[in-house]
């Protein structure tokens, strides 16, 4: 029964309507599989097992009555900072305590409408806040291509339960680059729609102004489908765009004929290390041998990208998480009176690098602070937007890497901003609020070591403009088959044991 | 509410120098719509705490305010009615701060681009000045929720063994407005609240009932000699939970002021708390103490533009507003301050007289029925004067007949309270029970003949110079007439009848 669960989105659901298998039993193979391959893996903070099957008779019951549903029966992943109704809900933070989410987020209720069934909630970097999920306060997660690496951040739950097959697709937030640079780290295709298109409604918060969710799957034809269901205006969010989703599964195309590749003259690919060099190098040959014209733009400004985040979503993180405060919810550390209660709780609650940025932020509002750091941010990010749109003058989308380097060993990046120059290719698309993915385009192995580790292209396109971006990443996709070449060692039982023995043992939290 | 201020203030005066009053408000005003701000929940006061609540008011994490869009419109049409611009880009910031009545430990408010700047309020005081005090700002925002301290004296903080928190109020649409501290006495503060109230219960925006809680009021006071332009150092006063704690506690702290700097001190700019028990104003915390809001703008929550239309469409929603009525009725119509806040200032009431009057040629008479007989009866049914079966037309048309003197005024009385409850054409019920008023000196003379043969004692004072008695005759008269009879007439016929009689035996 197993093998349905290596089956696309697409098929799952043909099988489950045609009811050739059922919701109920897709859903009991992604359970036992989620118990058998998480020990290693480490992707879930909660299974949801009760949910799950409820769910699976709900889309049985359905199917039964003749409901045609385009995700009926397929197993899917959370990232835990989407709330659940009934379920646990952490953001991987200790301030949430136990807390049961009362109600579900839009992406999560539009998932569940379509026939989804969720698994489990996966482990994130704690409020989504890091790019290697080391920062979660409740968990770790290995990367299922060699448990002695991080899966990336802060999607990394949601990555690695895609890559070592125990999701079919999964839901991740991107604020500066959490769906990509894990999605590149974990060999899976990892798409960041449009700011606004996708409703933020029940999303635990980070940067409001940056956060989006977006669909974490091993193709492009099923980011698409999840993509097409989740997206569209929502009422509860009034960031959402009321602008037509335009189907992107119809304009999924085969070469590139006529599509002009930008390539970014800032990012340089000298920079980086021969190996990486040589796949992206590779990789924009690629997309000229299927036809695309490969053009220079340039991204005078996209330098200060991180810079810039890193006083705009600190900012506003300040801001969201003052809510957090032990009074109505979550942990409470019970002092003599209020103020002390506010600080017991928070200094036990939070994780350093959560601290760090609520202090950077806290400190960017300040009054006589305000106007030269957090105004001088946006005024920045005004200008790396206006830049993309120069550039888009010259082509149809952007390609560069989705990060520098593959997926890293646990605490190689003890220095903060080092893991935050992780997102250097990642942040300028974000600020700019453009639709932006990361699609697997190739290895490298390291030096003693046999696993190859996968690499991700990052292809960027004008606002609103998925559909033409998931057709011109599919081009490319179909065109290299990146994904079909290895397979993650976790998802062969025998090799995952003999690796996690010779791993280098649990890394400390 | 429903009468105009009075004016006399004490002359201030500081070490033999002329002192005046220099206060500025900041009201908040809920307002009243539907549901919250920025979610669905029911805006409604006195449930059982903690009803009227959902993820969004109680700041869960994850959830996102939506605007309420009648809301922002109610805030702009009060903006209009004081002749407010309305900027055509606003948006919503963040002022942060935590309080655990707060359930996201930021307020949503407006910082920089408030929906409505300037604009002007004006009033009258009782000897007849006109007053008008310039508005800064209005602008929107969440209301908190509310806390309750237990186990201690008189539900304060201090002593209470624990704190309970209803967020039924977390979340209601609250209007801040700012004046300018144009304000020069405690009486005019009252009056200017007043001259709020009044233009928010005509747009049907808030019930502005102080004592519920969706009007609460600080007030910035200082003083300083009079003819300076310099500002003084200023104290803002909080918790004044009626109109009447305003005014005490206004001329509490310019007194308090003013005995200040006659003793030699200097005013220390802090925030004081009124003691209504007390009588005085406590300080609450000093200037040191103040927060840094580190305001920004809430990037869930994206700007707003109004479109003229929109402007226009709301200005024609307006209707008369009472300040203009006021100044119609008071400098126009010559009708007095007290007389102009009764109509004013009691629902329906200035609209039924307005209407009354384009159909008479008689505004005085009318007003007297208005404020006299209409008045009593809406106080004694307990039902509006728009409610009730006598309208504007049958009004004029019994006020047209008593002018006419087609009727008397005892019949006049007996019609409005008869048409209040049941109806009917003025005109056709005087026709049909003949209550017409008798003006023919022949008819009148039958009555006043019988009194003057039944009442000899009276006639005969009467004769021997007491003139008073006459009055009495005349009542005689209408009451043999079945008041019917024209008194002015009655009286006149008395005086030749009786001085005939005299001769004639």
């Amino acid at each position: 029964m197993s093998e349905i669960l290596d089956l696309g989105a697409r098929e799952i659901a043909r099988a489950v309507s045609a009811k050739k298998t059922s919701a109920l039993e897709v859903a009991e193979a992604a359970l036992e599989r989620a118990q058998a391959r998480d020990g290693a893996v480490g992707a879930y903070l909660t299974i949801t097992a009760d949910v799950a099957r409820e769910q699976a008779r709900r889309v049985d019951a359905r199917i039964a009555e003749g409901a045609s549903l385009f995700l009926a029966g397929v197993p899917v992943a959370i990232k835990d900072n989407m709330c659940l109704a009934g379920t646990r809900t952490t953001a991987a933070s200790k301030i949430l305590g136990e807390w049961i989410a009362p109600y579900t987020a839009t992406a999560v209720q539009r998932l569940l409408d379509a026939g989804a069934i969720p698994v489990g909630k996966a482990n994130l970097d704690e409020f989504a806040m890091g790019s290697s999920c080391e920062n979660s306060a409740l968990g770790v997660t290995h990367n299922p291509w060699d448990l002695a690496r991080v899966p990336g951040g802060s999607s990394g739950g949601s990555v690695a339960a895609v890559a070592a097959g125990m999701a079919t697709f999964a839901l991740g937030s991107d604020t500066g680059g959490s769906i990509r640079e894990p999605a590149a780290f974990c060999g899976v295709v990892g798409f960041k729609p449009t700011y606004g298109r996708v409703s933020r409604y029940g999303l635990i918060a980070f940067a409001s102004s940056l956060d989006q969710i977006g669909p974490i799957a091993k193709s492009i034809v099923d980011c698409a489908l999840v993509y097409e269901i989740i997206a569209g205006a929502d009422p509860a969010d009034a960031t959402t765009v009321a602008r037509e989703v335009e189907p992107a599964l119809g304009a999924l195309r085969e070469d590139l004929k006529g599509v002009r590749v930008g390539i970014v003259r800032e990012f340089d690919l000298a920079s980086l290390e021969s190996d990486v060099r040589a796949v992206y190098e590779q990789a924009y040959r690629d997309l000229e041998r299927l036809g695309a014209e490969l053009v220079d733009v340039e991204l005078p400004t996209a330098d200060y990208g991180v810079a810039t985040y890193y006083l705009i979503a600190p900012a506003e993180c300040s801001s969201n998480l003052a809510r957090f405060d032990g009074m109505r919810y979550g942990l409470r550390v019970e002092k003599a009176d209020v103020g002390a209660t506010y600080e017991a709780t928070r200094a036990a609650g939070f994780g350093d690098e959560v601290k760090r940025r609520i202090l950077i932020g806290t400190y960017a509002l300040s009054s006589g602070y305000y106007d030269a750091y957090y105004v001088r941010a946006q005024k920045a990010r005004t200008l790396i937007a206006a830049d993309f749109e120069k550039a888009f003058e010259r082509c149809d989308v952007i390609a560069c890497p989705a990060a520098s380097s593959p997926a890293f060993e646990f605490n190689a990046k003890s220095d903060p901003v080092s893991m935050y120059l992780m997102d250097y290719y990642t942040i300028p698309m974000s600020l700019a609020g453009l639709p932006s993915l990361s699609v697997p385009c190739g290895y490298v192995t390291p030096a003693g070591s046999t696993n190859p580790l996968p690499l991700g292209l990052e292809l960027t396109a004008p606002l609103f403009a998925e559909r033409p971006l998931l057709g011109i990443a599919h081009a490319y996709e179909r065109g290299t088959l990146h994904a079909e070449k290895h397979t993650p060692p976790v998802c062969h039982p025998e090799r995952s044991e003999r690796m996690r023995a010779e791993s280098k043992g649990e890394p400390a939290l | 509410m429903s009468s105009p201020a009075a004016v006399a203030e004490p002359v201030l005066q500081v070490d033999g120098v002329a002192y005046e009053a220099v206060i500025g408000i900041e009201c908040h005003v809920e307002l009243k719509t539907e549901t919250k701000m920025f979610c669905g929940c029911r805006n409604l006061f006195g449930s059982e705490p903690n009803t009227n609540v959902c993820p969004v008011c109680l700041g869960y994490p994850g959830a996102l305010p939506v605007p309420n869009r009648l809301a922002v419109e109610a805030i702009v049409k009060a903006g209009l009615a004081f002749e407010a611009e309305i900027p055509p880009h606003s948006k919503f910031d963040r002022k942060n701060y935590f309080y655990p009545d707060m359930p996201k430990n930021y307020q949503i408010s407006q910082y920089d681009t408030p929906f409505t700047l300037g604009g002007t309020v004006s009033f009258w005081l009782s000897d007849g000045t006109r007053r008008e005090v310039r508005l800064t700002r209005i602008h929107l925002e969440e209301d908190t929720g509310k806390s309750i301290h237990a186990g201690s004296a008189g539900g304060r903080l201090g002593g209470s063994t624990h704190s309970l928190v209803d967020f039924n109020r977390a979340g209601v649409p609250l209007m801040e407005c700012v004046s300018e501290p144009d304000i020069r006495s405690a009486t005019e503060a009252v009056a200017y609240l007043e001259a709020l109230k009044r233009t928010f219960v005509a747009l049907d925006v808030s019930d502005v009932k102080m004592e519920e809680g969706s009007l609460r009021c600080d007030a910035n006071v200082s003083i300083r000699p009079v003819g300076s332009s310099e500002l003084g150092t200023k104290t803002e006063i909080k918790n004044m939970n009626s109109f009447r704690s305003v005014q005490r506690a206004i001329d509490h702290e310019v007194a308090r002021q003013a005995e200040a700097l006659s003793r030699g001190e200097r005013i220390v700019q802090e925030t004081r708390g009124w003691d209504e028990a007390a009588g005085t104003t406590i300080v609450q915390r000093s200037k040191e103490e103040a927060h840094d809001y580190r305001y920004f703008p809430d990037p869930d929550l994206v700007p707003i533009e109004f479109a003229a239309t929109d402007i226009a469409r709301l200005r024609t929603e307006l209707g008369v507003l009472p300040q203009a009525r006021l100044d119609r009725l008071i400098a126009h119509e010559r009708i007095s301050v007290v007389q102009a806040h009764q109509l004013v200032d009691t629902t329906g009431l200035a609209d039924y007289f307005d209407q009354a009057i384009a159909l008479t040629g008689a505004p005085q008479a009318t007003l007297n029925f208005v404020l006299g007989e209409l008045s009593r009866l809406a106080n004694e049914t307990g039902k509006a004067v728009a409610a009730s079966l006598l309208g504007p037309q049958a009004l004029a048309e019994i006020v047209d007949l008593t002018t006419r003197g087609a009727v008397g005024s005892k019949t006049a009385k007996d019609l409005i309270s008869r048409i209040w409850s049941e109806g009917g054409s003025p005109a056709e019920i005087v026709e049909r029970e003949g209550l017409a008023q008798v003006s023919d000196a022949g008819a009148v003379d039958v009555f006043v003949r019988e009194v003057i043969a039944a009442q000899t004692d009276s006639v005969d004072n009467f004769r021997n110079g007491n003139e008073r008695v006459l009055k009495f005759l005349v009542g005689q008269v209408m009451k043999a007439s079945r008041g019917k009879a024209d008194p002015k007439l009655a009286e006149e016929r008395l005086r030749v009848l009786i001085a005939e009689h005299k001769l004639s035996p």
